[in-house]
């Protein structure tokens, strides 16, 4: 009784919002594409294939977001992280070279972190400059040519593998979302960032250490990023200072459409995979439409407009 | 018994400062303060603003370290390094602005950083400290709908009542309350003096700074008045009234 009573007090707008606005666009499309295949499971796999690093790099944001930071850069990691993974594979092992594409998300993420935990510098400025930067590194880093990842395991693990008949992207989905959830809800860590961005004085006098939990999110956040580079490289089976380049409108939209707040202190990792999948629907239904890319940003610009309405009416009140 | 500097039960106060010294820079903020409290005892401090009150709760909490000066705890001398320390060692501050996060529910505010988890995972025990919470605030009979409301739909009121079950839940030995019915209506102001007074029973100090006298004549056992951070006096509330204070707040008529 009281557990369905909370539960029913948990789905306040936000949420639901995501979940109405979900199902509605599904059934819009289903409906009206129907013919187009829209509803084949092919059609359907796919689009859980194109959001996969989409939907890592928002669970990345969803904790940066809740603790009242913000990370502009994950863009640029991506090219980075998955840059750097592609020219340590042609001369060492796989394993060097993810190890390389996540380290450098890490490393990225971190001196986000230590800018704004330690110098206490704005994380939207710190990151404007730090996407710049690395966008920048991308493109010298191996003079704007791609990189071929011709590693089979690689490719498999990250990209067009199978488990149990299962494609890894969708496995990677799967585990970063359920990871992401437990320790967004469950932990003291998700706690501490929680609080840290609802009020970090409040935080900070409870004994939450909040410049550890600043660094955290944003080094989070990188090595997200990071991972999402390697599912791109992985995919494409190529590395290119152009990978991540478009992400970061799409998964800012799918984190705000998903029902975390953009200044702190509340957030879901359901809410973000949800967002994240609504985008990639949104693209590939509005491509089996006959629309142009053009029209896929304004379609795409308005839906962001609608739910940082939606997102800040709700805060305000 | 060591600690017993100047006191007029037998046991040790459970808070002793004796010659407290605080200067920021060449600014004096504190000078030469010194004050017992007991358990089971209300002590008000009183004074201007700017007189140093708190500077002298963030002392005693352990934001500021003194100049000079010592801080004995149950007789033992103590050193805070920060507000954690202070807090560990079952000192606890009711802030003047609460100190809540908002967007979170009242059970995850009263176990803020200290939550309960369980295991094997070590994962956050939401159950336990929903029914703990619970509890707690019945017992204070403070009225919310349920630990699980949200701290930002709660009135003023309940929100203050939620930071001093807080407080007295953590708390071992000494409560600070800073302004703590400074935003309240009349009723609600009532509704927290009741839950102050209970805090007696507890056996907890409890140091209070008030900018009401009729609220401090209510609730405290004494009186201590700082003016420009040095202390005038302390006054039993039974054996002083209105009028002494005052002037010992603002020093007109020269009685102090």
């Amino acid at each position: 009784m009281t557990s369905s009573l909370s539960l029913l007090r948990r789905l306040d707008l936000q949420r639901s919002v995501i979940y109405v606005g979900f199902l509605a666009i599904f059934l819009f499309f289903a409906a009206t594409l129907y013919d187009d295949g829209f509803l084949t499971s092919r059609n359907l796999t796919n689009i859980v294939l194109q959001t996969a690093p989409a939907t890592i790099m928002a669970i990345g944001l969803v904790f940066a977001l809740s603790a009242g930071e913000i990370d502009l850069s994950f863009g640029s990691v991506v090219a980075v992280s998955a840059l750097s993974a592609a020219v340590v594979m042609q001369s060492f092992p796989m394993v060097v070279g993810i190890l390389a594409g996540l380290g450098a998300g890490a490393l990225i993420g971190a001196m986000n972190g230590i800018l704004v935990a330690y110098l206490r510098l704005p994380s939207f400025l710190v990151t404007l400059a730090t996407m710049g930067l690395f966008a920048g590194i991308a493109r010298s880093m191996t003079d704007l040519r791609s990189i071929p990842v011709l590693n089979d395991t690689f490719t498999g693990i990250f990209g067009s593998g199978k488990l149990f008949s299962i494609p890894s992207l969708v496995l990677w989905t799967i585990f970063a979302v359920a990871i992401g959830h437990i320790v967004y809800r469950s932990t003291r860590f998700g706690a501490h960032v929680l609080a840290t961005g609802d009020n970090a004085r409040a935080a900070q006098v409870s004994g939450i250490k909040v410049p550890r939990i600043r660094l955290g999110v944003l080094t989070l956040c990188g090595t997200m990023a990071g991972l999402a580079g390697l599912l791109y490289a992985g995919r494409l089976q190529a590395a290119k200072y152009t990978l991540g380049e478009s992400d970061l409108m799409t998964v800012i939209a799918a984190v705000i459409v998903g029902g975390t707040a953009l200044n702190g202190g509340k957030g879901s990792i359901i809410g973000a995979l949800l967002g994240s999948l609504l985008m990639g629907m949104l693209n590939n239904g509005l491509i089996l439409m006959g629309l142009d890319v053009s029209d896929q940003m304004i379609v795409r610009g308005l839906i962001i407009l609608i739910a940082v309405a939606v997102s800040l009416r709700d805060t305000s009140r | 018994m060591a600690g017993s500097i100047s006191s007029v039960s037998s046991p040790d106060p459970v808070l002793a400062l004796a010659n407290i010294h605080k200067a920021f820079g060449g600014i004096v903020a504190i000078e030469d303060f010194s004050l017992d409290l007991h358990a089971g005892e209300i002590v008000a401090l009183v004074g201007d603003n700017g007189a140093g009150k708190s500077t002298l709760v963030k002392i005693v909490s352990g934001v500021h370290r003194p100049t000079s000066g010592e801080i004995r705890l149950d007789g033992d001398p103590v050193s805070f390094s920060d507000a954690s320390s202070a807090r560990s060692l079952g000192i606890e501050v009711v802030y003047q602005d609460l100190a809540l996060a908002d967007q979170q529910p009242v059970y995850m505010n009263m176990f803020l950083g200290r939550e309960l988890i369980k295991p094997p995972f070590g994962l956050l025990d939401r159950k336990r400290m929903h029914r703990e919470c619970q509890q707690l605030v019945d017992e204070l009979d403070v009225r919310i709908p349920s630990a699980g409301s949200v701290i930002r739909d709660l009135s003023g009121g309940q929100r203050q009542g939620i930071a001093i079950a807080r407080a007295t839940h953590w708390a071992s030995k000494l409560v600070l309350l800073d302004e703590p019915t400074a935003a309240l209506g009349v009723a609600e102001t009532a509704k927290v003096e009741e839950q102050v007074a209970s805090l007696k029973e507890k056996n907890l100090a409890i140091l209070i700074i008030s900018h009401s006298l009729d609220q401090v004549f209510r609730l405290a056992d004494r009186i201590c008045v700082l003016r420009r951070g040095q202390q005038i006096g302390v006054r039993e509330t039974a054996k002083t009234d209105k009028n002494e204070i005052v002037s010992m707040i603002t020093g007109v008529s020269g009685k102090s």
